[in-house]
């Protein structure tokens, strides 16, 4: 549904993208993912046509952004960080006027107000004027714009930004919902979020795109090579040869102890889960099993390890190895 | 087709903006309230005039033109009043929109570019439109009451061409606009804009060389001079609608090229 190739946008000498590619199947809801100032936005500005790439080619829906911008307007919902509203405008009549420039047909209009105002849950506040909303009812009620012309693609930057908890699940939820239908990029840089929502994850970085896959993948190929914590009670150097002895273990390192308690650190080879074998090894050999732990690696651990490293790693499957110093 | 429906929903957001906010009305006020007050001043002078003519000249005196003593000035008057108007209906168009970073919004809708620049134009004309009718109702009143009715095809053509001269000043306001984020910044570049093409004429006296009498046509107010008479030139109207042209295709180009300087 989305083709972007090597693509590329310079601002004089800055560049904020910097030969990005990836597509996005149709249904799919791809979570885009970086640092502040990373090239999420510009990159999705390009998308909608408001920004011309410098170089590389876009497709939507296949369309090509430059060639066709008007096709891939047609078929692109969009809400920048800041949803654009009128504040002087109620929010039906800014409804109306977005449905009317995206030429939802005369007949279909109201129909398609009414659903957008219902997904969205603006009922309430539909005669508003939406100077006077909160933040989290200006949020959907872009939300509301952006799927109005029932787009095939839709393009989300950090639409739960300012948002309260309560509101954010919503939100989460809609966008949950609406993935299938539509196919759905979303910028975020909540990281809970993208495991939430998202079928896939796009990490980028100073412009460059340094890891894509699914959010388990991405976890689990690195959660493979992530040190473990083992505490159990007993005889301390006898219990670290028992570890050591477990296949897939690579190295066990003692970290401490207190009275008749030991902890150690396991470093298991990449791409393995030695956590059943361990606890076994443990258990039958008679000492007590008190914590057995993934340091850690959660989401968080390998955006910042991505997007933290000198020379970003071109796979994801490259990274393990230099994955226990950040743990460590 | 979906072109004017896009043209035609711009209109309609702009309107609600206009009286949305105060500014529709506060223009509004102070337009009908000075072509009333010119009206009745111009009908308070002619009356005197005529008065004392017939008193003066018994008999033989020429009649004195409704057309040509009250329509005419009033109209030439509010021309002068259109140079101060046209920067307040012209200075929220764009710069607003960016400021509110709305233009992503309009950007990003399967608009081009003419069609949010005419719906634009035409919003501001629109309304403009409606405060010159609004005004032509005080000259309801002659028609009603005088003696001999003045005649209203010379009333037709002054209020085309006050329409024409605001209009090209709306367009070149309509292009200033999308210059800055900053309202007041484009009414004051506006306001001076106007301005100096309104003294273009002062060019022109007639020892001045070819070069100068050239810019002197330029000057709007010079083509609204005939067209106020009740003159309807056709050199005067592709003038204003040359200018008009000009100044929306500066509009638009700039539209465009901050897309990709952005």
């Amino acid at each position: 549904m989305i083709e972007v190739e090597n693509l590329t946008k310079r601002y004089g000498r800055h560049t904020a993208v910097d030969g990005v590619s990836f597509k996005v199947m149709k249904g799919e809801v791809l979570g885009f993912l970086g640092p502040n100032g990373a090239g999420k936005t510009t990159t999705m500005r390009i998308l909608t046509c408001y920004l011309p790439p410098t170089d590389g080619r876009a497709k939507v829906a296949g369309y090509d952004v430059f060639e066709e911008p008007l096709e891939v307007k047609k078929r692109v919902g969009y809400i920048p960080e800041t949803p654009p509203l009128y504040p002087d405008m109620r929010v039906d009549d800014f409804l109306d006027f977005c449905a009317r420039i995206k030429g939802v047909a005369k007949a279909a209009r109201a129909q398609r107000l009414a659903d957008a105002v219902e997904k969205t849950r603006i009922g309430d506040v539909r005669r508003k004027l939406i100077g006077t909303l909160s933040k989290g009812y200006r949020q959907r009620v872009g939300l509301a714009q952006a799927i109005l012309g029932n787009p095939d693609v839709l393009i989300l930057d950090e639409p739960t930004a300012g948002l309260d908890p309560k509101q954010i699940i919503e939100t989460r939820e809609l966008i949950r919902s609406l993935g299938g239908e539509h196919t759905i990029i979303l910028s975020t840089h909540i990281l809970p979020e993208v495991s939430m929502v998202c079928g896939r994850v796009v990490i980028i970085n100073k412009g460059r795109v340094v890891a894509e896959d699914t959010p388990e993948n991405l976890t689990h190929r690195l959660r493979g090579a992530a040190t473990l914590r083992v505490e159990l009670r007993g005889d301390g150097a006898a219990a670290a040869e028992a570890l050591g002895a477990v296949p897939g273990v690579a190295a066990v390192r003692a970290h401490g102890g207190g009275s008749g308690t030991a902890t150690f650190e396991v470093d298991p080879e990449p791409g393995t889960d030695v956590r059943p074998e361990l606890a076994r090894a443990v258990v039958s050999r008679g000492y007590d099993l008190l914590a057995l732990q993934q340091v850690g690696m959660s989401l968080e651990d390998i955006f910042l390890h991505l997007t933290t490293t000198e020379t970003p790693a071109e796979t994801p499957a490259a990274a393990p190895a230099a994955a226990g110093e950040v743990v460590a | 087709m979906t072109a004017l429906g896009n043209v035609w929903a711009l209109v309609r957001k702009e309107w609600r903006h206009y009286f949305g906010s105060p500014i529709a009305y506060v223009v509004l006020a102070v337009w009908t309230a000075l072509f009333g007050s010119f009206f009745y001043s111009a009908v308070y002078f002619f009356l005197r005039r005529s008065m004392m003519a017939g008193q003066m000249e018994m008999g033989g005196a020429p009649k004195m033109s409704l057309n040509e003593w009250v329509i005419s000035p009033v109209l030439h008057n509010m021309a002068v009043v259109a140079l101060f108007v046209a920067p307040m209906l012209t200075m929220r168009l764009f710069a607003e929109e960016k400021k509110q970073g709305t233009m992503e919004l309009l950007g990003t809708a399967p608009l081009t570019n003419v069609q949010i620049v005419l719906g634009k134009f035409l919003a501001a004309a629109g309304l403009y439109a409606a405060m010159i009718l609004a005004g032509l109702l005080n000259f309801g009143f002659l028609w009603y009451h005088a003696a001999t009715k003045p005649e209203w095809k010379p009333v037709l053509s002054a209020s085309l061409g006050l329409f024409l001269f605001g209009c090209c000043f709306i367009a070149l306001g309509t292009f200033v606009s999308t210059l800055t984020r900053n309202q007041i910044i484009a009414a004051i570049v506006s306001f001076c804009l106007f301005l100096l093409l309104w003294i273009l004429d002062w060019a022109a006296d007639p020892t001045a060389s070819a070069f100068w009498r050239a810019v002197s046509e330029l000057a709007v107010t010079k083509h609204l001079e005939d067209m106020v008479k009740g003159v309807l030139a056709l050199k005067d109207v592709v003038f204003y609608l040359s200018f008009i042209t000009f100044g929306l295709f500066l509009a638009h180009q700039s539209v465009e090229s901050q897309r990709w300087r952005a």
